[in-house]
């Protein structure tokens, strides 16, 4: 078997008395689409907190490519080459789409403050090789209409796809995608699937994704890691999990719980 | 209306958009440039306080346009500048290298200021920097031997190789040129990965630090440029008065600062001027207004500060994009002539309203 990208060991993340993740491990392989499931409140989006080091863990460690990630501090996280995006759009709303990709290329710029302020060769010729880069992720994207439009007047659609190229301007060998359809058209989801399929397979990155759309998942996904109450209940391909039993019982209860309860 | 097509990415990094901007740019500093052969001594003078605002403009609106950090204690800053200047130059220094040690002793305060206010956001920061404020001022008033205490301090005008910027006109050419460099410098900063940073952290610090930015390296850094352009705005401020006390640099002049951007427009470069106009020009318009009042409220204490406050609170309701915001409003109406309808910038009213101070 290949070296897993992603090394989840035992991983805790404890609010107070509250546990949301409790002891997880998986691993995630070069070149997947992993995606994580569960009933609300399972701990999903605190473990990509955890993993892309917003929250610090309570227990166990997180391996990238055989790197420690709780001895990285959390902004060099993106130079590893993990990018994220979030539930509830997190873009940069007063800057334009333009600038927001630029940002997203931000840790791959060497430019110093100096060479900044005086505008020097150094940063002009940076400036332009980004935008050569970022024009890739542009016609990716088909944002093109959008290039110079600010973010704070976009539909939301659009926002989602704009993060989603904020994501790659980053050029991850990992993508962390935090429910990319929620709040999409079945059109736009559908586009959605498409380009994630599209990033595996023509650039090569591999995906971990939180996601509620069962058509989403069970088209794009290698394989399917379901959760309940922070716990992994079942991990396999995407059929196997949605007829584990105990999936069945996170989402719909199961019959005995009505005569204990 | 105008429709720019790109063709290169240089297009894309040029300082200026569109050859129309370029004419109307060289149109402003050439009239500016020839404006004392008409305008009286008096108005001169104005101009001259307006440029020197708008250098301290250019520090708050890094700080608290582009980088979204609230400071109430700038006054320090600019105090700070204009006694170093001050002091410095009338022990025969020369006036840029003056200059260079008061950037320098502000770049470092405001480095140290920076490391205990990464703790703290929004309206937390300001009460913080409030406290620097307080402090400093009376660090200026105790510390006589540096500043001449209470007494206040004459200072010398402003010398350069042997030529001295004792009138208000050449004091404005002076002037003029330093606002020149700050503002190549800021435009500079805004395209380029130090400025798209501060920009990042002032709308998304959780997702700036995703993209890989050090959220608190560039806090830091939005303090020392802020507090070095304040710092000139002092300097320039010490050669201009050509005496200064302690009390030129209170409370009251940092809540100006803040004023000054917000009213101005803030994150746009054309908000600092409007700004910097507004705050000086609006005591003397203040002034004429009570002639037309009637006598039992014009002698009323306080008067203007009551002025100032609903205009800021009419600009938070109706227009907090600033002057800048409602220049552009207007210039977009004769652009698109007739097609101009209401709702047009109506969704960055609401980004303004719910993000500004996060």
């Amino acid at each position: 078997m290949t070296q897993a990208l992603l090394n989840v060991q035992n991983i805790t993340r404890r609010f107070g008395g509250l546990v949301a993740v409790d002891n997880v491990s998986f691993d995630v392989f070069p070149g997947e689409v992993l995606t994580i499931i569960g009933p609300n409140g399972a701990g999903k989006s605190t473990l990509f907190n955890v993993i892309s080091r917003i929250y610090p863990e309570s227990g166990g460690q997180l391996f990238f490519e055989g790197v420690d990630l709780g001895q990285i501090p959390p902004h060099q996280i993106a130079n590893l080459g993990i990018a994220r995006t979030f539930q509830n759009i997190e873009l940069f709303e007063h800057a334009t789409v333009l600038q927001n990709l630029l940002i997203g290329h931000h840790s791959l710029s060497r430019t110093t403050l100096l060479s900044n302020l005086l505008f020097l060769k150094s940063t002009r010729q940076e400036e332009i090789a980004s935008r050569t880069r970022i024009e890739e992720v542009i016609d990716f994207l088909g944002l093109q209409k959008y290039r110079d439009s600010y973010v704070s007047g976009l539909p939301y659609g659009i926002r989602k796809v704009v993060e989603l190229g904020r994501a790659l301007s980053m050029n991850p060998k990992l993508l962390l995608l935090d429910e990319p359809s929620s709040g999409l058209n079945p059109e736009e989801t559908e586009d959605m699937a498409f380009w994630i399929k599209d990033l595996v397979n023509d650039l090569g990155i591999t995906v971990l994704m939180v996601e509620h759309d069962m058509s989403l998942v069970s088209r794009v996904s290698s394989r399917v890691v379901a959760m309940n109450q922070g716990q992994v209940i079942a991990i396999g391909t995407s059929a196997e999990v949605q007829s584990h039993p105990e999936v069945i019982k996170a989402y719909i209860g199961a019959e005995d719980e009505y005569a204990n309860g | 209306m105008r429709f720019i097509f790109k063709t290169s990415y240089a297009q894309d990094i040029h300082i200026v958009k569109h050859r129309g901007q370029s004419f109307w740019y060289s149109l402003l500093l050439l009239s500016l440039a020839l404006c004392p052969l008409v305008v009286s001594e008096f108005w001169m003078a104005q101009i001259n306080i307006i440029l020197i605002y708008s250098l301290v403009g250019f520090g708050t609106m890094t700080l608290l346009g582009f980088t979204g950090q609230l400071s109430f204690g700038h006054a320090a800053f600019f105090g700070l500048g204009a006694f170093v200047q001050a002091f410095f130059t009338n022990v025969g220094w020369p006036f840029f290298a003056a200059l260079a040690l008061s950037i320098l002793i502000n770049v470092i305060l405001g480095a140290l200021i920076a490391l205990p206010a990464l703790r703290v956001k929004g309206i937390f920061l300001g009460v913080a920097t409030l406290a620097l404020g307080l402090i400093v001022e009376e660090v200026f008033v105790k510390w006589e031997s540096f500043t001449n205490g209470t007494s206040g301090l004459a200072v010398k005008p402003a010398q350069i190789l042997g030529v001295i910027f004792n009138t208000q006109i050449s004091f404005f050419y002076l002037v003029l040129s330093i606002v020149v460099v700050a503002t190549l410098l800021t435009i500079n900063l805004l395209r380029s990965s130090t400025g798209r940073a501060f920009i990042a952290i002032r709308d998304s610090e959780i997702s700036a630090q995703s993209m890989g930015i050090h959220v608190g390296r560039y806090k830091i850094i939005a303090f020392m440029l802020s507090a070095g352009f304040t710092g000139v705005g002092g300097a320039m401020y010490a050669h201009y008065l050509r005496f200064i006390s302690p009390e030129n640099f209170n409370l009251f002049l940092s809540l100006d600062f803040v004023l000054m951007v917000i009213i101005g427009g803030l994150a746009s470069i054309h908000g600092i001027f409007f700004g910097a106009i507004f705050i000086i020009m609006m005591p003397p318009l203040i002034a004429n207004l009570k002639d037309l009042l009637p006598v039992f409220m014009a002698n009323v204490a306080g008067l203007q500060n009551v002025i100032y406050g609903v205009i800021l609170i009419c600009f938070v309701l109706f227009e907090p994009m600033g002057l800048y915001g409602r220049w552009v409003k207007v210039r977009t109406y004769f652009q698109i002539f007739p097609f101009y309808r209401d709702g047009m910038f109506k969704r960055q009213k609401s980004f303004q309203k719910s993000d500004r101070l996060k």
